[in-house]
């Protein structure tokens, strides 16, 4: 199972990244996005994988790490609130120069 | 426990959440508001230094909990040192910004609180993962303030900051999620002891975390390769917010000191010696790079921009030095570049004002008080170069000494030297070119001594370390011993009763 | 008197000075020489002590750390220094104040005069190495601010810069040379450093060492090839010129060697590097100065050449070219000053210094002529004036020398035809000058000057005759003092007029005679002189090489920073992968930990699959479908949750789905006023080098995952499930740590919504945007701005959300839950209210401002915090009781709960603002006020 996980985190990192190299804010955003998903798996998977073992006293131990969970909450809060300020930053950039590019106008890239 | 210390954490939250609640307040009430908030922060800044300066480690359980399980705010001579500098470096902002620049966007004074309350916080902390939520709080009110007054220019710059510090966010979770599943801590007095006992086969993991850590802090500190946001934000960003962030990149490096120096230099052997040859390559890089672009500026503001990134390099050279006296020329070097580039980006908007070419360097108009601005930008100038008898001179050489011992002396002093050479060069010319060439602007109308005044009293500061530089480095010295042997921190932190006897202290 | 005050009292007239310039013309000059004066008498108090052959100190602690203390010694060499920088200090000023322009307020200049002044007595006097180099700094930026002192002149600042950098580089160099210095030594100690001479000269760093600090010395005393910032800084004013670029500045350079003769002299390099350099600079300066038609400028080059020849004696290493050597700089000082100042005057007198115009002044100014004669007399080496005693010396010296075998008679050649230049140079500026015919058209006719600008040359004149007749008498004790602190014995040594006729005697006879025939040859000199050597000069070479740096780092930036983000997110992405792998690449690792999870199911087979396709999916369409790419990222988003689901984490799961339906909507939003702009397609190679670099990082993150989940660990988390409910009243351990346990981190969170919040508002503000007609493929949107439909279902839906909000909200501490899902929940409800039936429903509906809403929340969770510390609790110290509820049950009421109320209210908020102000752009009334400047929220 670790494995599968440990894939899926990759994937979604990787495409994560490469949208993050992509000329469109769209693009960019959607990349951010998707690695973040990935960074709160990662950081979930700190705590190791255990199933029906949710931390709720009671339902008597094993219990599943509680800490990375609680992390990972903070951590969407937080991703929610970037993702939407630089959503609306995007916005933005194309009243100031009209366009959807990260780096403004068209201009030629370097190597 | 000591309450004081939560101050400097609810003072500026208080009144960033004030200026929230009351958002019908006329501007001149704000600016009461952030004034007096700042002029406390300074004041409670002052008296931790005075507690810390006696050598014992202040911890505050939040909540009551005891660490590691709990969070905990730790005043070591580190903090308090970093606390009273961005404090002191808010307070000429915010003077500065007073005098007009904060009418230009919407709610500039709670966000600076709510900046200062992570500046602050990122400081205090003694929590892994809480280091990333004021990383976050920080970053999140430098993006508006960034963003403070609008126009293409700091649009694009903001962009390109945003994205590359969400993705540096990602890093740091990646980072801590390394460490904790190695470790199963995130209190850095805790991880200490767990890094240094740490067995063969989980070390290459936290290695990887602290690697990315590296990263992440090197990106905030704008290391190169990674300082590309920098130039462009700095000289971009309004004259006060750009003198704020002088200590951004500080807190990447006070991150580093921290987290790579303390915590994981605590123990011996892998993880204690991991991070040096990177820093130095980092180092001397950063140097070269910084340079360059100084000298190949065209505005002052991105001049001084440059600026900030050639003080990282000395920096991260003292840091990858590692000794004792390294760390203390560091830190000396440390407060004495934010105050100095913090004030020489309130000269570049002073003379911008002055003249309709603007802080492009170029023949133009001289500005009102061309005189008093000349003697400013001389001040600031000579420190920045490391000349005699400024405070630069005093922190370079704390440098240059610690390094006789490197093999890699040579290069780093040649580092060093040459770019004080070149920076001389520059910026001598710089001056002439803006302060003692052409002719006063018919009918300018000279700068306001409101806005003069924060400029020059944060140049001050440089002459002021010079002549206090005994104790100032006395403590500087005290403070690097306290962070490179770790153990007065970590038996401090670990040992912190709670308040209530009924809390338990360790699991059944 | 204490010696502090010889450098004390000058810094106060400094600071004097601009002050009372204000009451009378002269009062600052006034000002100036009481400071310079008494500066003067102190010193001499000390005379006997100095004389007594002991050394007076003055040490106070300072920066130990880099061991920089203020430590003062007043030995003999310094002694004689010391009298030198402030008679001739005193004379200046007394010129000075008549040469400025009346108008010239005065108070800066002699402000800045006697802060060289103070630096340059700091330099003679320091006794610690960096304070040495302190007060060298200072007097290349004093020197800047004096050679600028009229920034109008382009000349002006030209000259003051080329002279700083220069300095001031040589200062760096200085300042590496000392740091190594005292680290050979391990004492700054001025006593300590000349005591270690055997220990220097044999340590394997004596050679940068010696290098580095002669680069120092060389660049301050304007030596070949650094010689060139010299002519340049003529531009400053004349006063200046008789006191920086003949008494004090240009002497700093060779003090150092006298200063560090014990330590650093007698060995060979010395000898061929000190001398050498010297030598060349000699004949260089002697030759360049014949074909100099401005007056100063000859004079400069003059300088150049004597300077050339002292460091030449002190290159010897020989005591008796010590003496010889300190001897010439007090002759030197004592002459050129004179002749800077007779230079002035004619300058002042005619308007011009070019002397192919002003000619035969004899008629007009008799006086100051016969002055300027005897001092360039001087210059030249005639006898009977002190010029001619050390240039015996020095010839005198050059014979008895054999370190260069077969061409020992090199030296005295050269010595003697250096001397020949000088006659020549001297007899040019003499007869040019004062003879040579008529003026012609001067700018204005010249005449004696005032009465008291004469004296300080009179002065100065009258001492070149006295030193010149009766050496033994005037100048020997000073000379023996120098002589024997610097090299701790004193050398026997003759200054007679008249040894009978010697080689030197015969030397300087040649030099007179070649002298004359050179002059008279000059105007054949000029012509070939003009047709043979090209104009290369240092200075071109200076403006080349700052030309180049320039050019170079242009060329640096330009292909470093592109200012393209993408590049930067590229840097960003490699050096994670560099760093990440170096450790487990270089340490060795294996990514298999052994722990043994749980077989993979069907499911989550499924479930991945699922991911998979919409991940790839995403990248795919991202370009050109922008919504089917948002929708499949919330797929991704879904099974994201699930997993959270499986994996025992209900609260994480809650929380991502809700969060998953705000941001999908709040991407919506963006998308619909964010059209697709034209764009240039990216190179093949640009989306190979990505992918590649996606993959990495991608296999990178999975194989860190797996290892990090194949390994056991010790968390510290079984405390939190012990503790939840006993001390935390909770049994939802998630919820506890978040409010409780680390309620820290939930308030640092909610705070960051809170400025979100803040920023966006910021943003949107005065943020206009034209809403398109047409969706992304071109078909309209509906007109119908709240359909219907939408308005029905969502009314009454809207307080069964608020219930649900609630329940979750309260049985967050025990269940799955909380203020976050809560706030989620009924801030969405109310946003499809809002999108169902438009703001100004809603609006009406909803009183209290969303700003008020927020700081309402954070306030309250702050609040709850604060409570503890009445008690004496630290900050965010929790309490609680029981209570039962109908329908809900046992509930812990928690002020913890509070505190999630808290969370509650600033969730709602927050995602309120952001969706009805974004919304408020793609609606029909749209119009958000533009920001008036000092408009207040």
């Amino acid at each position: 199972m670790a494995g599968l996980l440990a894939l899926v985190i990759g994937l979604l990192v990787g495409c994560g990244v490469y949208l993050l190299l992509r000329a469109r804010t769209f693009s960019v955003i959607l990349g951010i996005v998707l690695i973040s998903y990935a960074t709160n798996l990662f950081l979930f998977a700190a705590g190791r994988l255990v199933t029906n073992q949710a931390p709720l006293i009671g339902a008597g131990p094993p219990y599943a790490d509680p800490l990375p969970q609680a992390l990972v909450l903070t951590a969407i809060v937080i991703g929610f609130a970037m993702t939407a300020f630089v959503a609306v930053l995007a916005l933005r950039a194309r009243g100031e120069f009209g366009s959807d590019r990260v780096d403004g106008e068209p201009r030629e890239d370097g190597p | 426990m000591n309450h004081l210390l939560i101050l400097p954490l609810l003072i500026p939250f208080a009144a960033g959440v004030g200026l929230l609640l009351a958002g019908r307040l006329s501007l001149r009430a704000q600016r009461w508001i952030g004034g007096v908030a700042t002029a406390a922060l300074i004041l409670v800044a002052i008296r931790l230094l005075g507690i810390a300066a006696q050598g014992e480690i202040s911890v505050y359980l939040i909540g009551d909990w005891p660490a590691p399980f709990g969070i905990v705010l730790v005043l070591d001579r580190l903090a308090a040192l970093m606390l009273l500098t961005s404090a002191l470096l808010a307070g000429g902002a915010l003077a500065y910004a007073i005098g007009g620049a904060d009418r230009a966007g919407q709610g500039f004074h709670a966000l600076f609180q709510f900046q200062l309350l992570g500046l602050n916080g990122a400081f205090l902390t003694g929590d892994l993962f809480y280091l990333f939520v004021f990383f976050e709080i920080l970053l999140l009110a430098s993006y508006s303030l960034l963003l403070h007054g609008g126009g293409a220019e700091r649009t694009r710059s903001a962009l390109h900051y945003v994205v590359l510090n969400l993705v540096g966010s990602s890093l740091f979770l990646i980072g801590v999620g390394l460490i904790y599943s190695a470790t199963g801590t995130l209190n850095l007095a805790d991880l200490g002891g767990a890094l240094a006992r740490l067995d063969e086969d989980a070390r290459p993991i936290a290695a990887a975390g602290g690697m990315i850590l590296v990263a992440v802090f090197g990106l905030k500190a704008a290391a190169l390769p990674l300082h590309f946001w920098l130039p462009h934000a700095y000289s971009a960003a309004t004259a006060a917010v750009a003198a704020l962030f002088a200590i951004m990149t500080k807190v990447g490096i006070y991150a580093m000191v921290r987290v790579l120096g303390m915590v994981f230099g605590h123990g011996e052997g892998m993880l204690a010696d991991l991070f040096a040859p990177w820093l130095l390559g980092a180092a001397i890089l950063t140097l070269a790079g910084g340079t360059f672009g100084a000298v190949a500026s065209s505005d002052l503001r991105e001049m001084v921009a440059y600026l900030v990134i050639v003080s990282v390099g000395t920096l991260l050279v003292g840091l990858a030095l590692g000794t004792g006296e390294a760390l203390s020329g560091t830190l000396y070097y440390l407060v004495h570049s934010t105050l100095v580039t913090g004030g020489m980006f309130l000269v570049a908007d002073l003379i911008a004002r002055g003249r309709r070419q603007g802080a492009a360097i170029v023949v133009g108009e001289r500005p009102p008080r061309a005189g008093l601005l000349a003697l400013l930008f001389l001040i600031g100038g000579v420190a920045l170069v490391g000349m005699p008898p400024l405070s630069g001179l005093v922190g370079k050489v704390m440098i240059l000494l610690a390094a006789q011992e490197s093999p890699w002396m040579p290069w780093l002093w040649a580092a060093i030297l040459t770019s004080s050479l070149f920076v001389l060069v520059r910026l001598s010319r710089t001056g002439i070119t803006l302060l003692w060439s052409g002719e006063p602007r018919p009918g300018a109308s000279p700068a306001a001594s409101a806005l003069i005044a924060p400029a020059a009293l944060l140049l001050a500061m440089s002459p002021l370390m010079v002549a206090f530089g005994g104790w100032l480095t006395g403590y500087t010295e005290a403070a690097a011993a306290q962070v490179i042997d770790g153990r007065g921190y970590i038996e401090a932190v670990l040992n912190q009763r709670p308040a209530s006897p009924l809390r338990p202290t360790s699991p059944l | 008197m204490s010696i502090g005050w010889i450098i004390l009292l000058p810094l106060f007239g400094a600071l004097a000075a601009p002050l009372v310039a204000g009451r009378t013309k002269a009062a600052s000059a006034w000002a100036a020489a009481a400071a310079t004066g008494t500066a003067l008498a102190v010193a001499l108090s000390n005379a006997p002590a100095v004389f007594a052959g002991e050394t007076v100190q003055l040490f106070i602690q300072w920066i130990p750390a880099i061991g920089l203390d203020l430590g003062l010694r007043l030995d003999g060499l310094a002694f004689v220094f010391v009298l030198l920088i402030l008679a001739i200090g005193l004379l200046v000023i007394l010129y000075a104040s008549y040469y400025l322009p009346p108008e010239d307020p005065k108070g800066r200049f002699f402000s800045l005069l006697l802060l060289f002044q103070t630096a340059m007595l700091g330099i003679v006097m320091a006794d610690n190495l960096l304070m040495l180099l302190v007060f060298w700094e200072l007097t290349s930026l004093t020197s800047f601010l004096l050679v600028g002192y009229d920034p109008s002149k382009k000349a002006a600042r030209r000259g003051a810069r080329i002279a700083l950098v220069v300095t001031g580089s040589g200062g760096l160099a200085l300042l590496a040379g000392f740091l190594l210095l005292g680290h050979v030594v391990g004492s700054y100690r001025l006593a300590d450093v000349l005591a270690a001479g055997e220990l220097v000269r044999g340590h394997d760093l004596y050679v940068p060492i010696l290098l580095l600090i002669l680069l120092g010395a060389f660049t301050k005393s304007a030596q070949f090839p650094f010689h060139f910032w010299l002519p340049g800084a003529m531009a400053a004013p004349t006063p200046v010129s008789a006191y920086l670029h003949s008494a004090t500045m240009v002497k700093a350079g060779v003090f150092l060697l006298a200063r560090f003769h014990p330590t650093l002299a007698g060995t060979e390099i010395w000898f061929y590097l000190v001398g050498g350099i010297g030598l060349t600079t000699l004949l260089f300066g002697a030759y360049t100065a014949l074909f100099k038609h401005d007056l100063k400028g000859l004079l400069a080059y003059s300088t150049i050449s004597h300077l050339g020849l002292i460091t030449l004696l002190f290159g010897l290493g020989t005591p008796l070219g010590a003496v010889a050597g300190l001897f010439h700089i007090m002759n030197h000082a004592i002459f050129k000053g004179s002749l800077f100042m007779a230079a002035g005057i004619i300058d002042h007198e005619t308007g011009t210094r070019d002397m192919r115009r002003i000619n035969g002044l004899w008629k007009y100014m008799p006086y100051t002529a016969t002055l300027a004669m005897v001092a360039a007399s001087a210059m030249a080496g005639v006898p009977l004036l002190n010029g001619f005693l050390s240039k015996e010396m020095f010839f005198d010296q050059t014979l008895h020398f054999d370190l260069l075998r077969g061409l020992d008679w090199l030296l005295p050649a050269a010595a003697t035809l250096a001397g020949a230049l000088a006659v020549a140079y001297s007899l040019r500026f003499i007869h040019d000058v004062f003879f040579n015919g008529e003026p012609t058209d001067l700018p204005r006719t010249p005449h004696e000057p005032p009465r008291w600008m004469r004296i300080p040359v009179e002065i100065l004149v009258a001492i070149c005759l006295l030193v010149g007749i009766f050496p033994q008498q005037t100048v020997r004790p000073f000379l023996d003092l120098g002589a024997t602190s610097m090299l701790g014995s004193l050398p026997a040594y003759d200054l007679a007029i008249w040894h009978g006729l010697s080689l030197p005697l015969l030397m300087s006879v040649l030099a007179l005679a070649a002298g004359g025939l050179i002059y008279a040859a000059r105007h054949w000199l000029f012509a070939t002189h003009d047709r043979l050597l090209p104009r290369s000069s240092g200075e071109a070479t200076f403006d080349h090489a700052a030309a180049l740096l320039l050019s170079t780092s242009h060329r640096i930036m330009r292909w470093v920073d592109n200012r393209s983000l993408q590049r930067y997110a590229v840097w960003l992405v490699v050096v994670v992968l560099v760093l990440t792998a170096a450790p487990l690449v270089m340490h060795g690792w294996t990514m298999d930990g052994g722990l043994a999870g749980e077989p993979i199911d069907g499911v989550s087979l499924m479930a991945a699959a699922l991911v998979v396709a919409a991940a790839i999916g995403t990248v795919v369409v991202a370009g050109r479908k922008r919504l089917l790419a948002l929708i499949l990222t919330s797929v991704v988003g879904l099974v994201v949750s699930l997993t959270f689901i499986h994996f025992s984490a209900p609260d994480l799961a809650l929380t991502q789905l809700s969060v998953e339906v705000v941001t999908t909507m709040l991407l919506l939003l963006v998308l619909y006023l964010l059209p697709l702009g034209e764009i240039r397609p990216t190179p093949r190679w640009r989306k190979m080098r990505d992918l590649g670099l996606a993959t990495l990082a991608g296999l990178g993150t999975a194989a860190l995952a797996f290892a990090m989940m194949t390994r056991g660990y010790e968390p510290i988390s079984r405390y939190f499930l012990d503790f939840a409910k006993p001390h935390g009243g909770g049994t939802n351990v998630v919820n506890v740590i978040l409010v409780d346990f680390r309620g820290f981190d939930t308030w640092g969170e909610i705070t960051v919504l809170g400025i979100a919040a803040a920023g966006i508002y910021a943003m949107l503000r005065g943020l206009r945007l034209k809403a398109p007609t047409h969706g992304i493929d071109g078909r309209p949107w509906s007109q119908d701005a709240h359909p219907l439909i939408l308005a029905m279902i969502s009314r009454p839906l809207l307080p069964l959300a608020l219930l649900v909000a609630v329940y979750i909200l309260l049985r967050g501490h025990n269940q799955p839950g909380g203020g976050f899902i809560a706030g989620l929940v009924a801030g969405t409800a109310l946003i499809l209210q809002q999108l169902a039936s438009g703001q100004r429903w809603t609006g009406e509906r909803m009183r209290l401002g969303y700003f008020a809403l927020i700081g309402v929340g954070l306030a309250l969770a702050a609040g709850t915090g604060l409570v503890a510390l009445i008690f004496g609790r630290p900050f965010l110290t929790s309490a609680f009781t029981h209570l039962h509820l109908p329908v809900i049950g046992e509930v812990e009421l928690a002020s913890a709960m509070a505190f999630d109320l808290g969370v509650f209210l600033v969730v709602v908020g927050t995602v309120m603002l952001i969706l009805e102000n974004l919304g408020k752009l793609t609606s029909g009334h749209t119009q958000t006020p533009p920001v008036q400047p000092g408009e207040e929220r």
